[in-house]
């Protein structure tokens, strides 16, 4: 049971705060506030793909040790030539299993130490930038609203639509009524 | 598996931050004060910065602390002074509908989760296959410590052009929709206007920023260095062409909160940070064209330089190749995030702001 609990508390807190932005997005009828909800909402899925890339036992995606040295394109270069060292390496081969007893543990094959998943950091450090890009014309967005309604709550600007629609057709109606 | 396994300490500080979290989005789901709930998002950002450190994502940690953190806030707060500073109080039965829809939304979603892969599971779908083969492959194919930077300029250099598409694009729109920053020239710096051309003057008398601003004078060029360094070192440690973007823009938001949007336009105009956000997205889709005129495929960088053997091949390709073609791409990522960045920040900071300092 608490096994369990352990495994799967990450997901129960993003989905909390995935909830929670969408809770504030749907319930503020402030648009700032509203952006805001989103951007937590987004937050939490970026959390959640970031918890998927975590490795136990592992380090950041950036290679070191032996996975790194002497076994990049200039070795391999320098090995062709003749100028051979210690820094000659198989790429896929070695005793890459570290821990290889438990299951969910140890390097993937041809490695030697344990990294975390870089896909998932690949995809979530663009959409990171791409939420501030996406935010910013939001808020643009915003500005320009308060510049034309005079506020920025929706509720207001609802009415103002309503009132002016309104207002346009009895006066259609009049010009008609007139014609 | 056993919960209590080597990563005890990654579980408690992971544990820990994500609790800080909840409560931080509790906190903004409750206040009224915007000014509170954007000071709250910057204060969520750093957290969840520290949460993916703490889960070794750490070219994610510093793009959150750099963007979330930073420039997010700074725009969040502009256009908060632009438009209200308080939330209207919402009756509560208006809070019980949406109340219900997130519990029984995130109920779904919690009994789903009996289906996924423990944390830290290096078995799990999303962790054995293309994702493993990035690791072992880099290597020998890319020839860079950095995995993430590897996939981000190389592997998926598509995916990487089309964001930076997006990142311009919607610096394009904020631009279109707010302006250049020419209305900065209008309102509320008048002072410091009537001196436009020549020597600027600060537009209060009664200085009280002065100590921020020697300090700064110092801080600027290192941030500005530092930016380069993240680009640079980005196939070698966290960092890359987005960071080095965003904290080069971070300098020029620096400088004109200290000095001033006029003082900063004039260091650094508008015209230049659009042009640099336009030259980016250009330069990063040159390469490709690069790579396309000299026989490769559109964005393969062993066909940046000429190859060693004449007969084309990516077995062939010059060592350098790779490296030359991202840190390349990297250069347009950092031009075109920059350039966007800096424009929409201006955009902001240019509109008159209605609330001058003494109102706050």
């Amino acid at each position: 049971m608490f096994e369990f609990i352990g495994e799967r508390y990450n997901y129960w807190m993003i989905i909390g705060l995935m909830m929670i932005g969408l809770y504030i997005t749907f319930q503020s009828s402030n648009l700032i506030k509203r952006l805001t909800g989103l951007s937590i909402f987004q937050t939490s899925v970026f959390l959640f793909y970031v918890t998927l890339s975590k490795v136990n036992g592992g380090s950041a995606p950036i290679l070191f040790g032996r996975d790194w040295k002497g076994q990049g394109k200039k070795a391999e270069a320098e090995a062709a030539n003749g100028a051979t060292g210690d820094a000659v390496a198989t790429p896929y081969g070695g005793d890459g299993h570290g821990d290889a007893g438990a299951v969910g543990y140890g390097p993937v094959d041809g490695l030697y130490e344990t990294y975390s998943n870089p896909l998932p950091h690949v995809l979530i450090l663009t959409a990171i930038v791409v939420s501030v890009a996406t935010l910013s014309l939001g808020l643009a967005l915003i500005v320009r609203i308060r510049e034309a309604y005079g506020s920025i709550e929706s509720d207001d600007v609802a009415r103002a639509d309503l009132e002016t629609a309104l207002a346009e057709a009895a006066d259609r109606d009049e010009s008609e009524a007139t014609a | 598996m056993s919960v209590v396994n080597p990563d005890i300490g990654v579980l408690l500080v992971n544990v820990t931050l994500l609790a800080l979290l909840f409560f931080v989005a509790i906190a903004i789901a409750r206040l009224r004060s915007l000014f509170a709930i954007v000071m709250l998002t910057g204060a969520y950002s750093l957290i969840s910065a520290m949460w993916f450190v703490a889960v070794d994502a750490v070219d994610v940690a510093f793009t959150e602390a750099a963007v979330g953190a930073g420039v997010s806030t700074v725009l969040m707060l502009g256009a908060m002074l632009l438009t209200a500073r308080t939330a209207r109080v919402e009756p509560n039965w208006k809070r019980l509908g949406p109340l219900a829809v997130c519990l029984v939304t995130g109920a779904v979603l919690i009994y789903a989760t009996i289906d996924l892969p423990a944390f830290g599971d290096a078995d799990s779908a999303a962790n054995s296959h293309v994702g493993a083969m990035y690791l072992q492959r880099t290597a020998a194919e890319i020839d860079i410590p950095n995995v993430v930077t590897a996939v981000l300029a190389s592997y998926r250099g598509f995916d990487t052009l089309g964001e930076t598409a997006v990142v311009f694009a919607a610096g394009l729109a904020v631009s279109l929709l707010l302006g250049f920053g020419e209305r900065s020239l209008s309102a509320s710096h008048k002072p410091a206007r009537a001196n436009l051309k020549g020597v600027l003057v600060p537009s209060n008398k009664s200085d009280h920023h002065v100590v921020l601003r020697v300090v700064a004078k110092v801080l600027i060029p290192i941030v500005m260095i530092y930016a380069l360094y993240v680009h640079f070192h980005g196939e070698l440690s966290a960092g890359g062409g987005f960071q080095a973007g965003t904290i080069f823009a971070v300098a020029i938001v620096l400088y004109s909160l200290l000095f001033g949007i006029t003082a900063a336009l004039d260091a650094f105009p508008v015209i230049w940070a659009r042009s640099i956000a336009a030259f980016g997205v250009l330069l990063y889709a040159g390469v490709g064209f690069w790579a396309l005129m000299n026989g490769g495929n559109y964005l393969d960088y062993d066909f940046v330089l000429p190859p060693d053997d004449p007969d084309y091949g990516p077995e062939d390709a010059n060592t350098w190749s790779q490296h030359v073609g991202i840190i390349l791409i990297e250069l347009g990522v950092l031009f075109a995030v920059a350039g966007s960045l800096i424009s929409i920040f201006y955009a902001f900071a240019g509109r008159a702001p209605e609330i001058r300092d003494e109102d706050w």
